[in-house]
């Protein structure tokens, strides 16, 4: 059994967290990972209105390296353009709003990845991979996660130890974001920008091209917002409020857990 | 107050301190060495004098991908454009014999080319991908005089900051800064896949700067002029697309 802190540790389930004791109640939720938390909601947000936005002044995506008007899709998004040039079928054309979108775009994804920086760097240093983040031997159990994968297709709320820390499923798909999805994400973008690839040609080149990579961050964001629309499922059957409370002040009233 | 309280605030207000004077120092050094782009001021500021800046330390230097004869698109696309002045019609339908590529501003010897002037210089091609901000992209020849080499021939001054190129049509015109300039695959291009520039390309004469999107490869072009300063020009963003909401750098 991981201990999860200096605190005594009590064994629920198969998981084990530190007992909150009445005085200081280990936080929740690390300062860090809090903060970091509602910066990296408020960038998805602004990142997904805006990526969509320009979506709409060319809503079809392609394969390999190059695609236009005048070559075959990979798919198209049934959806009206704010360009005159894309036939959409539908006989009018959107107001163009590529400017300020990229902008935001841009400075959004600027923040996320200085916040990610940040919230890498406590990741590693402060050991919040290594406690809560990466699941440990016995959290892979068959016995573990089969019994995690059941409860959740059960919609059993969670135990009092999920409290204090990740369950199994929590752990996989977070640590799936944070080392997969963000990376892929950053690197896909980064890809389409032509003064990116003349510096790092390999990271293109590797994903596949300019149009597969744009076609990846399209899928990314995809996977992204089932992702958040899964998350704030589980954060409606785990008690929103005391969720988000948990969230925002690292603290969650006793006994209010699960119940 | 408590002791622990007393130590964070007066590490907090050191660490804020350090921070004001350490964005003051980063905002000096950024505008000494030309990493502050005209659009800085605003919302949206922050941002793009970090994709500016930060391209400006990462690429200096590096060239766009270049791709093979067989990658060439069999079908790019030439992009919508609005009905043509009279004035393009006019030099049109004299085969562009009199179209004439002006060069002023902080110059030592401004001029003007004619299209067989520019094609009589040293010539320089590449294959590089052009990509719009909507997302779409083609592979072409690009075949053109090198920037670089019409302004040595002119005689950049050194205190020039920016060159700015107009099209002959109206309320089309942006600029670079002289790294993008003195780029050796920023072309002043004539030629595209081995024949004549199409009109519909950008022919006769279109600014071919392939480390940036689209909209900063202006067609028709017949007018540079170098400065230090953008703020007469337009609104003073540095171009049409920035004059009209869009980041004046175009490298993402």
């Amino acid at each position: 059994m991981a201990t999860l802190g200096s605190a005594p540790t009590q064994v629920e389930a198969s998981f084990s967290a530190p007992a909150a004791s009445a005085a200081t109640p280990a936080p929740r939720h690390a300062l860090l990972v809090r903060v970091t938390h509602w910066i990296f909601a408020l960038c998805f947000f602004a990142l997904l209105v805006t990526g969509l936005e320009i979506v709409v002044s060319h809503p079809r995506f392609y394969w390999g390296e190059t695609g236009n008007v005048n070559m075959a899709p990979l798919f198209k998004i049934p959806i009206p353009a704010s360009r005159n040039a894309v036939p959409t079928g539908y006989g009018y054309v959107l107001p163009d709003q590529n400017g300020w979108s990229r902008y935001l775009h841009f400075q959004s994804a600027w923040l996320v990845v200085f916040t990610g920086l940040l919230y890498a760097l406590y990741g590693l240093f402060a050991g919040h991979f290594r406690k809560h983040l990466l699941p440990a031997g016995e959290h892979l159990s068959r016995k573990n996660l089969s019994a995690a994968i059941v409860s959740h297709l059960r919609f059993e709320r969670p135990g009092e130890a999920e409290a204090h820390s990740y369950n199994v499923l929590q752990r996989l798909a977070y640590a799936f974001i944070v080392f997969v999805m963000f990376p892929l994400m950053i690197l896909t973008g980064l890809a389409m920008s032509p003064a990116f690839n003349s510096a790092f040609p390999a990271v293109v080149n590797t994903l596949g091209g300019h149009q597969t990579a744009r076609t990846l961050h399209f899928f990314l964001t995809i996977a992204f917002v089932l992702f958040l629309l899964v998350h704030l499922l589980m954060l409606f059957l785990a008690g929103f409020l005391h969720r988000c409370r948990a969230m925002i002040t690292g603290h969650v009233p006793a006994n209010k857990e699960g119940k | 107050m408590s002791d622990i309280s007393r130590r964070k605030l007066i590490v907090t207000g050191l660490a804020a301190t350090a921070g004001v004077a350490g964005i003051g120092v980063a905002a000096h050094l950024a505008r000494k060495y030309g990493l502050v782009p005209p659009d800085s001021g605003g919302v949206y500021g922050p941002g793009e004098t970090l994709t500016y800046g930060a391209q400006r330390l990462l690429t200096r230097h590096s060239l766009a991908r270049e791709f093979s004869r067989s990658e060439i698109s069999a079908k790019p696309f030439a992009n919508e454009l609005a009905p043509f002045s009279d004035d393009f019609k006019r030099l049109q339908a004299g085969q562009f014999t009199d179209w004439r590529l002006s060069i002023d501003g902080l110059v030592d010897r401004p001029a003007s080319f004619s299209v067989a002037h520019l094609k009589s210089l040293p010539q320089h091609s590449h294959i590089t991908e052009i990509g719009c901000e909507e997302g779409w992209t083609y592979i072409a020849e690009w075949i053109g005089a090198p920037l670089a080499h019409i302004l040595e021939r002119v005689g950049v001054q050194p205190q020039a900051k920016y060159v700015v190129y107009f099209s002959i049509e109206p309320d089309w015109w942006e600029s670079m800064d002289m790294a993008d300039a003195l780029h050796p695959q920023t072309l002043m291009a004539y030629g595209m896949n081995g024949g004549e520039l199409p009109v519909g390309f950008g022919g006769p004469l279109r600014m071919r700067i392939p480390r940036q999107l689209g909209y900063k490869n202006v067609k028709f072009i017949n007018r540079i002029t170098v400065t230090d300063n953008l703020k007469p020009f337009g609104k003073g963003t540095g171009g049409s697309a920035s004059d009209g909401g869009y980041a004046w750098y175009a490298g993402i």
